[in-house]
């Protein structure tokens, strides 16, 4: 067992806005309480179909997305809750949308792997590794064009770095100087295959160097680091500065998906390592007694977020089932 | 005010009149103008699109809307996906159809599934224009551009929900159709035959679109139909025409919309002619030309007084020698055979 007592909370500047922080911590609590009862659920039995969890990720979509006006845009991956919670959609709907029913964001047609809210600018994600990050560099041309001062951020995972689209994405950002953002959650795993087998380089952000898209290795278990990093890239971005890289290095705590056992292909010592740089129990350290932000501020969050899963899981059981005629509505336009 | 346009003048046209008409029009892809990048060394529209299609576009519309793309088709239609549920209405070329190779997830998962997955949440105002087909030289001393870049496979996108397919048969259809698929608030693939696309034909010189789902029936004919895809159409016409020596008096239905076909209309010839002849470029099996003859086996099976005929490519890749690809392409004598098979019967 590694210790980490002696690590620094962060490294990273600490926002002086008692608003500020407490909207970060609300929404990594928000996001954990949210996947952590979704696997409660999927474990009792409540709950079925396909969920890969954010939980240990929350930093990251935490601290870009804070950064981020309503009206920009996101595209998002297969494990995306942490994205959608983080860009302001409404968990009961997302709840909802997880028990297939007809108030869910996606009316029950997508599910966990599809949760979208273009209203907040959750372009959706999508269960193709790579494939969102064409959809976010169209949103980014579609900002330019129009002349909107919008920018668009693509999160994918170091599994989506063995695909192609990242790169002639990162290429096509760096031509046309687009408002785009790139955000490489490196949790260190694609599915059961390590990135240290399966990446040629450690360090992510020296491929997006390589196309002279401005790249920042950023310790995604520190909301803080993300923030700070996230807050330049969208600044120049915004400025028409162009694209940016932020490469997250991160863990998921969970297996790939819900009902994966990690443990079959990584060790006890290497998991306990990460939760022990935990993003919230950082941020707590981090905080503590100062800033404006008291244990009861933090402790109330803490039970506002639990409280308000528990409701999306009523909303979510109270709704309605989709009508079966609307199998084939919304096919077309 | 009509006047002789070549069809791929006409689909010019087409985008011109609409990016007039709809400032939110772009289009995304390889050298649709050409010469990207070299404006201060005097060169622009190098190619203007690979079949000339968008000829003078860029002089016209700039390179914020006449967008040149590196070579990337997956990454390049899926951003045209992501521009087209931002507020744009994109114009994506991609080249051969055979590109489809490494795009399809852009077409298939993306552009064609958001809408639904989505829950309606967004619609998808895409076109896919791309060029299909065997050119068929019949050339004894080299031949045509062989299996790469001389696909139909319509059928590919036809088989996906949330996807639209039109195939124009000539120039006036081109303009039509290329217009509405344009309009459309749907992904559209627009099919741009090779051997459509340099011969003239009259075109009205205002815009105008052509419905999508409804086929045109081009010549009147009582004894059996033949219903053509893209440039087929035009071998069914000749066909129809060496049957006639025959006093055979052959329909020819221009089939147009591939997804949706335009059951109707093939259902009513056939009612009248009880006959059929599905005569389809693109591979024999899982194909248009299958579809069509299911459509009329479960129902339209009773107005049948012979077997349903299928005239297809070979069920090989498109060879390259001229000779070769001639005998993969059907033809007239094909169609003829085809005609008299099934009125025997």
């Amino acid at each position: 067992m590694v210790s980490v007592s002696a690590e620094a909370p962060t490294t990273a500047p600490v926002p002086n806005d008692a608003e500020i922080l407490k909207r970060l911590y609300r929404t990594m609590r928000l996001i954990r309480a949210f996947e952590l009862k979704v696997e409660t659920l999927r474990t009792s039995g409540r709950l079925q179909g396909s969920a890969h969890l954010y939980v240990g990720q929350e930093a990251v979509a935490t601290g870009v997305c804070a950064r981020l006006n309503a009206d920009d845009y996101v595209a998002s991956t297969h494990r995306g809750h942490g994205h959608a919670i983080a860009k302001g959609v409404d968990v009961a709907r997302m709840m909802a949308e997880l028990y297939g029913r007809a108030t869910g964001t996606n009316k029950g047609k997508g599910g966990s792997m599809h949760i979208a809210d273009t209203s907040v600018g959750m372009l959706g994600a999508t269960g193709i590794v790579g494939a969102g990050t064409p959809i976010a560099l169209g949103a980014a041309l579609s900002a330019k064009t129009r002349k909107t001062r919008q920018v668009s951020v693509a999160f994918f995972g170091d599994g989506a770095m063995g695909q192609g689209p990242i790169y002639e994405c990162l290429n096509m950002a760096a031509i046309w100087k687009l408002p785009m953002i790139f955000v490489c959650e490196n949790n260190g795993y694609a599915e059961s295959t390590s990135a240290e087998y399966a990446l040629s380089t450690r360090d992510l952000a020296r491929r997006a160097e390589s196309f002279e898209v401005p790249a920042t290795v950023v310790d995604g278990q520190d909301v803080f680091d993300v923030f700070h990093h996230m807050g330049e890239a969208v600044r120049r971005a915004r400025d028409g500065g162009g694209p940016a890289f932020l490469e997250c290095k991160t863990y998921r705590y969970y297996g790939h998906f819900l009902g994966d056992d990690p443990l079959r292909y990584r060790t006890q010592e290497e998991e306990a390592y990460h939760r022990g740089r935990d993003c919230i129990d950082r941020f707590e350290r981090a905080v503590a007694g100062s800033r404006g932000l008291s244990e009861n501020d933090l402790r109330s969050l803490q039970n506002e977020v639990v409280e308000t899963v528990e409701r999306a899981v009523e909303f979510a059981e109270h709704s309605p089932l989709p009508d079966v005629a609307e199998l084939t509505s919304e096919v077309y336009a | 005010m009509s006047r002789e346009l070549l069809a791929s003048r006409a689909e010019n046209e087409a985008i011109r009149q609409e990016m007039e008409r709809d400032p939110s029009i772009v289009m995304l892809g390889e050298d649709i103008a050409g010469a990207a990048g070299r404006a201060h060394l005097g060169f622009v529209d190098a190619w203007g699109g690979p079949m000339g299609s968008t000829k003078g576009l860029i002089q016209q519309f700039g390179p914020e809307r006449i967008i040149d793309t590196p070579i990337c088709e997956m990454s390049f239609i899926g951003a045209a996906v992501g521009a087209a549920i931002t507020g744009l209405r994109p114009i994506a070329e991609l080249m051969f159809v055979n590109f489809i190779g490494v795009s399809l997830d852009s077409v298939m998962n993306e552009g064609a599934f958001l809408r639904y997955m989505l829950g309606g949440q967004v619609s998808v105002p895409l076109v896919i224009k791309t060029a299909i087909g065997a050119v068929a030289t019949g050339a004894e001393n080299g031949g045509g551009t062989a299996a790469q870049h001389s696909g139909s496979m319509y059928s590919i996108f036809a088989h996906i929900p949330g996807l639209k397919c039109v195939a124009p048969s000539d120039a006036y259809t081109a303009k039509g159709l290329l217009t509405a698929a344009i309009r459309d608030d749907n992904p559209v693939v627009y099919f741009s035959h090779r051997k459509v696309g340099p011969v003239k034909g009259e075109v009205p010189e205002e815009a105008y679109a052509l419905p999508i789902g409804k086929a045109r029936t081009l010549r009147q004919g009582k004894d059996v139909t033949l219903v053509g895809v893209s440039h087929m159409t035009n071998v069914c016409c000749e066909a129809a025409g060496l049957l006639a020596r025959d006093g055979i008096e052959a329909e020819v239905v221009d089939l147009l919309s591939l997804a949706p076909i335009d059951s109707e209309c093939v259902l009513e010839s056939v009612r009248r002619t009880k006959h059929l002849v599905v005569v389809d470029e693109d591979w024999p099996d899982c194909s248009i030309a299958t579809t069509v003859a299911a459509l009329v086996a479960d129902q339209g099976v009773d107005y049948l007084d012979g077997p349903v005929k299928t005239v297809t490519g070979a069920r090989t890749p498109v060879p390259y020698s001229g000779v070769l690809e001639a005998a993969y392409v059907p033809t007239p004598e094909r169609v003829v055979a085809a005609a008299l098979a099934t009125l025997r019967d």
